[in-house]
Formats: structure tokens, C-alpha cells, sequence
């Protein structure tokens, strides 16, 4: 069951370890990592490339599974919940933006907002959809294919999608990595704008220092492990 | 609901972007081509067997030697059939002091149900249509009874107690048929006039036939119901059964058409499944994205089982309604002959088009869908996962039943079905073992190998599953190729040779031993080439290894009568050249004079006789014992003289004896047979030359046909060909672009692609020739029973389309993505 804590805590990771069996022994990308999450929070890992932040969003995310240590969500285990019932609470209670934007080509700008409202079976979906464009500015580009727009049209629409649901909690993962760097803080100002106004908990992996600073907490990753 | 509308929305997204039009486009042909030549073959098939039908008269016949009981015709009547009756039997037809033995047939006035009879006012002279038969009181004779007679049109002949009037010259009866050897010149008469000559009496040799023609279901059901009721004496007899040579030809397009239907089948599920394979690589990351937004894996499998649902209606419906179009253009194109009366293929065959087009679908995307099932949601961080996910091999056992089920119902000839399929599999198993092995050669070669090579080797050691699949389906849709190329051209080269133009067209029975060198001597002044003369004599068999011949323990009735009848021994030192021997040995030049004898094998199966047994022949009143020592197969299909039974010289020259030979004898020279009856009044010249242009004009018909449906496989070959290069297609879009944002020339990577296909190409070229080679000599031995030649030619194209036309192919399909600059190409990736 899912309930709010007493400390209001939206994800607990508990002594969170990752291994992989390579050709040269067992590798440890996450080793004993261990944090609360509150609702409402922003927080940002921070870290170098292979530091092991995009693992550590997969874990809080349930998109993968630890080796060692669990991560709750609102009190439920996810070790506890099949494929199938992690995939129902994303669906559910998160959302996500990712560097490399996840737009499906064959999908318009439109029909890729409505995708995870559609899934997830919320009523009213095609007006959702059609206001998260209006919000992130792109009224005009609802029918248009990802082929057909910039690059930061393309994130705007992957905020869009992320936002409409309304989730709980919102995983970015590199937002700005792929974009220049006016573009960058443009998406930047819309991802903090939109997150204030829903009062979403935000985890936010980056390397970028200026934008980690946005966040109300920094988590530093080196090796895999939490830097105190 | 959810998924429903998910399916359509992506389908209608994934149609729009172009994503599924390969697939469709597979499927569409598959249904197309598993339709069209089904229909086609099928409507060949009844026009070929109508046409052959005319050999007989009808589309089957009663015979029998008695008169036929009226409940035969009534249940043809009952069945919607067409009848007409005939009587065949041997009279005396005089005119003044003149009489010769006649083959009298009286024929009903419906007479003949298919095919047309052709008639002249004057023996060899120009031919019409006959319409209707002969009227009461009127005969049609054959030019050689008019020769025989002094007959012209109008003189009246007796014939029996009645007087009749020569109205025509009878040029060309379609069911001339009956044995050849022993034909008396033909005259045709109403059925009405038979009682008045008093002819037909109790104990007469009379031949009576019902013929029947129409719908193929009612004469199924005909001969169903009429066979129990057959006394003894009569039988039901289709054209296969009256005409050996007709049926060897019939029976080769068939099979012929039904390796090119399941050539077809096997290709267009070729190109579905590498359709299938890239349309699930382009959903991996869809599938992801779905999983990350909670959708559950049956969710997923719904979306996706509908969109091949929807997929594969679609394509069903619009292959079936190409593949109906297109057989009505292929029968168009190849003669109005096959548009004859033939009844239009209905609601069946497009309802089973559908019913193959949705089950291949399914069958084919099965496994794809449950891999898209499968695809993890952290694909979405880690592009490397459900990349290479393997699934249960129960999930491809689907498609394969889909498939074998499919070929065989297509093949209609569970041996052929078998062999192509063994063949397709192991090479299938060859083209991925080598593929494999080659890699490892590829890694070394590379290595040492500079630029381009190295990126173009790189590209297929990459994607080893990929290459493989590739490999495979470039070698099957090449080999199918070959092969039918190879069949086609045996079975080309088989009957031309059958019937080459020179074919004797003229028999000449009756020669008398003293005769043959007058005879000789007659063909060299009419500058003619001599022909060969063979001698026959007439015995009964009468006893087997010591044993009375008893003729009751055959069950068979056609063996009960090849036994009771007289043979025609014949003597030869040597075996004429189209015959071979199948068991034993042909004799020595020191067995001359011995008892022996070399048996033709179907008489030999019919008769139960082995090598070793002794047959004992009456001929005239003198009995002879004969061992035999060989069996032979003989091509009845050349029209040759053939002989059951042969002896070597020595053993029956002290028996009264006739000899036999044939000729081609040229149009126009029809003069030169008056001369010869003239000078050897005795003999009887028997004209085949109707006969032979009859079955000519059917292998012609077949011939084209078979180019036709040729044409259509080797479009479902392309199309294999095309599929493959689309499977990989988006990846080298990536590279390609990758490689000119790197500084690569358009000549560094034409280069690199070219380089990467010859090596694919090459490969499958050569794994497809050995294929080919090895099925085709499987097929044209084992199936259609003819001469496999060795084709290196073919082989040679086969290596060089592989090592030309894949990359060529290749390069036209990505030559737009090279021509584009870099920026674009990666904006569209």
C-alpha cells in the first residue's frame, strides 16, 4: 500500500548498491547509497560521467532493479512489485524528461503528450495535452513530427509530456545536455516555472554545477558512492 | 479500449512517417502472389485439362462394350452435364467394286462436347470449322478412305444395307484417339442411321462412349456416383487416363506451377519476416517509452497484436483484390484459350487469400511481438537493452506451420513440397554458418585491410544477427531465382526435345518383309530420308514361368486387358536412343539368338513380371519362350515407334512377320502418301500430324504459362531482395551520416556501402548457386522425372546477380541519404 509517510517522504533509497558481471570481474557502478527524498523537494545528483547518476535514476525510478538495498515510493517497497506493478506506478505518480528528449518519431508533437495520459487512463486527455503545449509555448506545432522541430522544440515537447499527467514526482535526466546553452536555460526557466506551479518533486541529474544550484539540495556522486 | 485506439493512433502515426509501408508492401505481395498464382494455376489447370478433354471428346467418358443403361445419362442430367454418345466399331464401307475396312463412328447430334472437328470438300484440301455432325443419310470420311475408295464428295458408298452420300471430307476429329497402329481409315455417320444399315448386332464389336462435359464439382460428384455402378466392361476414362503423353505434359506444368506458387509463398514470407524484423526494431524504443510510462506488457502486447491485426486485414484485402486483377491479367495476356468457358474463380479462393494473409501475418509477427512485449523500460537509459533479446523458438513455430502448410497446399505434391523445403531449409542453415564462420575471416581481413574496406567489413561484423539474417534472405530470394530459372529451362529443353518440329508425323504399318527395300528405294526418289522400319510380330502371352496365363488374378482392369490382348514383339540389336534401361542389361553381340526379352517397366508393373520370368507367346499357332533380361523406360510422349517387347536379332525371324515406320512428312507434301499407297496398295498410312499439332499447341500453351507465372516468382524474389536492404536500412542511415559529418567523401562511403554489399552478395550468390543447383537436379529428377542438365551458366549469373545487384540495389536506396548533407540527415534520424 501507498501512504504518506509521517515525514512526508515521497522516495527512500536504503543502502543502494548496482553491480555489473563484466569480462574483467564484477564492477560496482552504485555502491551503499542511501537517501530520503521529500515531497515537494528539488534535488540534483551531481556527479561526473560514469559517476553513476543515470543508474541511480533508473533505481529511484524503478525503471531497474538494485543488486543490494531497496527504494520505497510513498512506503511501498518496489523490490515488492512485479515489472508490470512498477510500471503501473509510473504511470501513475511519475514522470520523466531525458537528455536525448524520447520523442517517438512516428508520434506528432501532440500525440506523443497525449501517449503517457492515454496509458494511464486519465479522462479529458486530448484537452490536457493540447494545454500542456499551449504551456511550454507550442501552440502552433501540435501536428508537427520531432523530425520537424529544433532541438529545444523537441525538449519543450518532452516537458510538455512530462508535465500533463501531473505526477508526483518528475525524473530529468540531462535536460539541457543536448542543447546549446541559451536554449539550455530557456528549457531550464520552463522546467523550474512548470515545477514550482505543481509543486512536483524533482530529481534532476547533471553534471552542469549552475543548474544543479537551482535545486534546494545537491546530492555529489563520485565512484558510485555519495560524497558527504 | 486503451489499446485499441493506441494501435490505431500509432498505426495511422506509423502509415503517415512510412514506417509499415514495407511490411505491408511484403504482405500485400505475399497475399498477391499466393492468390494470383493460386488462381492462376488453378484456371490453367482446368483450361489445360479442358483442352486436353478435347482429346476425348468431353471432359470424361463411359465406355463400355455394351450398350450403356439410360440411368447413366440421367444422373448426367441431374448433374447439369453436357452428354453426347458415340458407337465406334470395324465395317466394310463399298463403293462400286471397291470395299475397304472402315472405323465407322455414329455420332449423337451434341457430338463433340469440347474441341470442334475441321472438314474439307476434297481430301487435304482447305479446312473449315464443322458445324453440327454429319445429317441423317450423310457420312464424313477421312482423306484416306477417299483415297482408298475413289470416293469424292457427293458419290454415295454402301455400307452395310444402306446407302449413304459422302457430304464432306472429315480433315480433324479432336477424339481421333484409340490405338494407332490399328486404325482403319475413319468414317463418321448420324447415330440416327446406325439401325437402318443393320450393322450393330448382338455379339458385334461395338465401342459404345457417353461423353460428359462441365462444372469440375458436378463431374467429381458424376464420377463418384457412377463408379460403384460400373459392370464389368465399362469404365470412366478422363483425358489423363486416355492420353499417356498428355498427362506426362499436364502433369509437368502442373508441378511445375505449383513449385512456382510455393516459390512465391516461401519468398513473400521471406521478405515479411525481414519486414517484421525491422518494423520490431523500430518499436523497441516505443515499447520502452510505454513501459516507462506504465504500460503493462499485456498492454503492449495488445497494442501491437492489433496493429498486425489491422496490418494484416489490410494487406489481405488489398493483395487479394491485386492477386484476383492480376490473374485476370495473366490470363488475359497468355490467351483467350484460358478465358474459354472457364468459370471464374468465386468467393472461396479470396476468402482463403484473407484467411493465408491474416494467418501469415500472425505467424510471422508473432515472435517479433513478443520480443516488443519483452523490451525493458531502462532501454529508455541504456539503448543497448532488448536489443538482442532472444525468443522462445515455440514462438516461431507458428510461422513455420504457417509456412509448411502454406507451401504444401500451394505445391499440391507432398514430395515436391518436401524437397524444396528440405532444400530451402539447409540452405537457410548453410548461408548462417558461413555467414558466421566468415565473420571470423572478415575480422582478419579487415584488420589488415585499409579504409573503406575496413568500415564497409566493420558494418557487417557489427550486426552479426543482422548479416546473418540478411545473408539468408538474399540467398533464398536468389536461389528461388536460380532455381526456377533451372526448372524451367529442363522442362523447356525436356519438350521441345519430345517434339521437335521434325517429329514423324506419318506411321506406316502393313510392310511386308520382301517390300522394305522397294520401300527404302521409294523414299530415296521422293528425296526424302529413309526412315527406320521396324519389324513386328503379333503373339499372345499364354503362359508365365511354366504357368497358363490366368487374367482373372488381375484386380485391374486396364492390366486385364494389356494381357489378354496380342503384343507387339519386335526384334533390335541395338536400344533405340530414347529409351533406358532401368533394370538388367541390354544384350551382348554374342547373345544374339538367345531366347531373351527387354520389357518396357509399366507394362512390366502392370503385369507383375520380374526380371528372370519366363513368358511364354503364341505367335500364330507356334509357341516361344522368352526370359527376361531388362526392363526399359520409354518416352511414350515422342510419338516414336515403341515396342512393349523387344527380343535381339536371331529369336524371331522364322515368325510371320509386318514391319513398321514413321516419318515426318512436311506440309505440303501430302502427295507423296497417294504415291505410296499407290505402289504398296497394302499398306495403311496412319496421320498423326492432327494429333501431334493438338498436343504442340498444348505445350506451347503450358510453356507460356509457365513464363508467366515465372515472371510473377521473380518479382517475389525482388521483393525478398528489397526487404533484406530495408532491414538494415535505418542503422546505415546513422552511419552514413556519422561518416560524411566526419569528413568522409560521397566516393569514401559509396565505397564503404559497395564494399559491405559486394561481400553480402557475394556470399549469397554463392550459397544460392550451390542451393540451386543441388534442389533444381532434385526437382527435375525425383518430381518431374526429366534430364537434369548441370547449368554453370546460370550458377555464374546467380554468384554475379549477388555480387552486382545487391550493391547496386543498395547504393540506389541510400544514394539520397549520401546526396544530403549531414546536417539534415542527422535532423531526420
Amino acid at each position: 500500500m501507498i501512504s504518506d509517510s509521517n515525514q512526508n517522504i515521497e522516495i527512500e533509497a536504503a543502502n543502494l548498491s548496482k553491480h555489473v558481471t563484466s569480462s574483467e570481474g564484477e564492477l560496482a557502478i552504485l555502491s551503499d547509497f542511501s537517501c530520503a527524498i521529500h515531497a515537494g523537494e528539488t534535488v540534483a545528483v551531481t556527479g561526473t560521467s560514469g559517476s553513476g547518476k543515470s543508474t541511480l535514476l533508473g533505481l529511484l525510478a524503478g525503471l531497474d532493479v538494485p543488486s543490494a538495498g531497496t527504494v520505497t515510493f510513498r512506503g511501498q517497497n518496489l523490490a515488492d512489485l512485479n515489472e508490470d506493478g512498477r510500471a503501473a506506478l509510473r504511470g501513475r505518480h511519475m514522470g520523466f524528461v531525458f537528455q536525448s528528449f524520447q520523442l517517438l518519431p512516428s508520434l506528432t508533437a501532440f500525440e506523443n503528450v497525449l501517449l503517457p495520459l492515454e496509458l494511464a487512463g486519465i479522462s479529458g486527455a486530448k484537452e490536457r495535452a493540447t494545454h500542456a503545449l499551449e504551456r511550454v509555448g507550442l501552440t502552433a506545432r501540435l501536428r508537427h513530427y520531432p523530425r520537424q522541430l529544433s532541438g529545444g522544440e523537441q525538449q519543450r515537447v518532452a516537458i510538455a509530456r512530462a508535465f500533463a499527467p501531473q505526477p508526483a514526482v518528475l525524473f530529468a535526466d540531462e535536460p539541457t545536455g543536448n542543447l546549446d546553452a541559451a536554449t539550455g536555460s530557456r528549457i531550464v526557466e520552463l522546467l523550474f516555472n512548470l515545477n514550482a506551479e505543481a509543486g512536483t518533486t524533482l530529481v534532476l541529474v547533471t553534471h552542469d554545477a549552475t543548474l544543479a544550484q537551482r535545486c534546494k539540495r545537491r546530492l555529489q556522486l563520485e565512484g558510485g558512492r555519495l560524497q558527504p | 479500449m486503451i489499446a485499441w485506439q493506441l494501435a490505431r493512433q500509432q498505426l495511422l502515426s506509423s502509415w503517415r512517417s512510412g514506417e509499415v509501408r514495407v511490411l505491408l508492401f511484403a504482405l500485400v505481395l505475399a497475399v498477391a502472389a499466393m492468390t494470383s498464382v493460386g488462381f492462376f494455376a488453378d484456371r490453367i489447370q482446368n483450361a489445360l485439362a479442358r483442352q486436353g478433354g478435347q482429346l476425348l471428346g468431353g471432359d470424361l467418358a463411359v465406355i463400355s462394350d455394351q450398350p450403356l443403361p439410360a440411368s447413366y445419362s440421367e444422373k448426367a442430367r441431374e448433374l447439369n452435364l453436357r452428354i453426347a454418345t458415340t458407337l465406334e466399331f470395324p465395317s466394310m464401307a463399298m463403293h462400286g467394286e471397291q470395299s475397304q475396312l472402315a472405323d465407322i463412328k455414329a455420332v449423337s447430334a451434341t457430338y463433340p462436347l469440347l474441341g470442334q472437328m475441321k472438314i474439307s470438300d476434297q481430301p487435304y484440301g482447305a479446312e473449315r470449322i464443322a458445324e453440327g455432325v454429319p445429317q441423317a443419310g450423310e457420312v464424313w470420311i477421312e482423306p484416306r478412305l477417299a483415297g482408298m475408295l475413289d470416293l469424292k464428295i457427293g458419290d454415295m458408298l454402301m455400307l452395310g444395307e444402306r446407302e449413304l452420300r459422302v457430304a464432306s471430307i472429315l480433315q480433324q476429329d479432336p477424339a481421333r484417339g484409340g490405338n494407332m497402329f490399328n486404325i482403319a481409315p475413319r468414317l463418321m455417320m448420324n447415330a440416327d442411321d446406325v439401325a437402318s444399315t443393320n450393322l450393330v448386332q448382338y455379339g458385334s464389336r461395338v465401342r459404345y462412349r457417353l461423353l460428359l462435359a462441365g462444372e469440375p464439382d458436378a463431374l467429381t460428384r458424376y464420377r463418384d456416383a457412377v463408379k460403384p455402378m460400373l459392370q464389368r466392361g465399362t469404365r470412366i476414362e478422363d483425358v489423363q487416363d486416355a492420353r499417356p503423353e498428355i498427362r506426362s505434359a499436364l502433369d509437368k506444368a502442373r508441378q511445375f506451377l505449383g513449385l512456382a506458387s510455393m516459390a512465391s509463398v516461401i519468398l513473400s514470407m521471406v521478405a515479411m519476416s525481414l519486414a517484421a524484423l525491422r518494423f520490431a526494431r523500430r518499436h523497441l524504443d516505443t515499447c520502452a517509452l510505454m513501459r516507462c510510462f506504465g504500460a503493462s506488457q499485456s498492454l503492449i502486447l495488445r497494442v501491437f497484436l492489433l496493429q498486425a491485426l489491422m496490418l494484416g486485414l489490410l494487406g489481405s484485402v488489398v493483395g487479394s483484390a491485386i492477386g484476383y486483377s492480376g490473374q485476370e491479367v495473366l490470363a488475359r495476356l497468355a490467351g483467350s484459350l484460358f478465358l474459354e468457358q472457364l468459370p471464374l474463380p468465386g468467393w472461396v479462393p479470396a476468402m482463403s487469400g484473407l484467411l493465408a494473409g491474416m494467418a501469415t501475418m500472425l505467424g510471422v509477427m508473432l515472435p517479433h511481438l513478443l520480443r516488443l512485449r519483452d523490451v525493458p523500460a531502462l532501454r529508455i537509459l541504456r539503448r543497448d537493452l532488448g536489443e538482442q533479446s532472444a525468443v522462445s523458438w515455440l514462438a516461431w513455430m507458428p510461422g513455420v506451420i504457417v509456412m509448411l502448410a502454406l507451401v504444401f497446399l500451394s505445391a499440391r505434391d507432398a514430395k515436391l513440397g518436401g524437397i524444396v523445403l528440405g532444400g530451402l531449409a539447409a540452405l537457410a542453415l548453410v548461408a548462417g554458418m558461413v555467414a558466421l564462420g566468415l565473420g571470423r575471416v572478415l575480422r582478419r581481413v579487415s584488420a589488415a585491410a585499409g579504409g573503406v574496406w575496413r568500415i564497409g567489413m566493420a558494418s557487417v561484423l557489427r550486426r552479426p544477427g543482422a548479416s546473418i539474417a540478411q545473408v539468408a534472405g538474399f540467398s533464398l530470394g536468389l536461389m528461388a531465382m536460380a532455381l526456377l530459372t533451372l526448372v524451367r529451362g529442363d522442362l523447356m529443353h525436356n519438350w521441345q526435345s519430345t517434339l521437335p518440329p521434325d517429329a514423324p508425323n506419318r506411321f506406316v504399318i502393313n510392310i511386308l518383309p520382301e517390300q522394305i527395300p522397294s520401300i527404302r528405294d521409294f523414299f530415296r526418289k521422293e528425296n526424302l530420308a529413309v526412315p527406320e522400319i521396324f519389324p513386328m510380330i503379333r503373339g499372345r502371352l499364354v503362359e508365365i514361368n511354366g504357368k497358363p496365363l490366368d487374367t482373372s488374378r488381375y484386380v485391374d482392369a486396364r492390366a486385364r486387358r494389356l494381357a489378354e490382348r496380342e503384343f507387339n514383339l519386335s526384334i533390335a540389336d541395338v536400344m533405340q536412343q530414347d529409351n533406358k534401361i532401368v533394370e538388367g542389361r541390354w544384350w551382348r553381340d554374342d547373345e544374339r539368338g538367345q531366347p531373351l526379352l527387354s520389357l518396357e517397366e509399366g507394362i512390366a508393373k502392370t503385369l507383375e513380371l520380374h526380371l528372370g520370368d519366363r513368358l511364354t507367346y503364341d505367335i500364330a499357332g507356334e509357341r516361344i519362350t522368352l526370359t527376361i533380361q531388362s526392363l526399359r523406360k520409354v518416352e511414350w510422349d515422342t510419338m516414336r515407334a515403341n515396342f512393349f517387347a523387344v527380343t535381339p536379332p536371331g529369336v524371331l525371324e522364322k515368325h510371320p512377320s509386318s514391319s513398321i515406320m514413321s516419318f515426318h512428312l512436311a506440309a505440303g507434301r501430302e502427295d507423296v502418301l497417294n504415291r505410296l499407297v499407290r505402289n504398296f496398295s497394302n499398306l495403311t498410312v496412319v496421320d498423326i500430324e492432327a494429333v501431334l499439332s493438338q498436343v504442340r499447341a498444348i505445350m506451347d500453351r503450358m510453356a507460356l504459362a509457365i513464363q508467366f507465372v515465372f515472371a510473377f516468382c521473380m518479382l517475389a524474389g525482388l521483393a525478398v531482395l528489397y526487404a533484406a536492404l530495408a532491414a538494415t536500412r535505418d542503422e546505415r542511415t546513422d552511419e552514413v551520416a556519422l561518416l560524411r559529418v566526419f569528413g568522409a567523401s560521397r566516393q569514401q562511403v559509396r565505397a564503404a556501402i559497395l564494399a559491405e554489399f559486394a561481400g553480402i552478395g557475394l556470399l549469397a550468390g554463392i550459397v544460392a548457386a550451390i542451393g540451386a543447383e543441388a534442389t533444381a537436379s532434385l526437382v527435375s529428377l525425383q518430381v518431374l522425372h526429366i534430364p537434369y542438365s548441370f547449368s554453370p551458366l546460370v550458377g555464374l549469373a546467380t554468384i554475379c546477380g549477388g555480387l552486382l545487384l545487391v550493391p547496386l540495389a543498395a547504393w540506389l536506396g541510400l544514394r539520397r541519404i549520401v546526396d544530403t548533407p549531414p546536417r539534415q540527415v542527422l535532423l531526420s534520424v
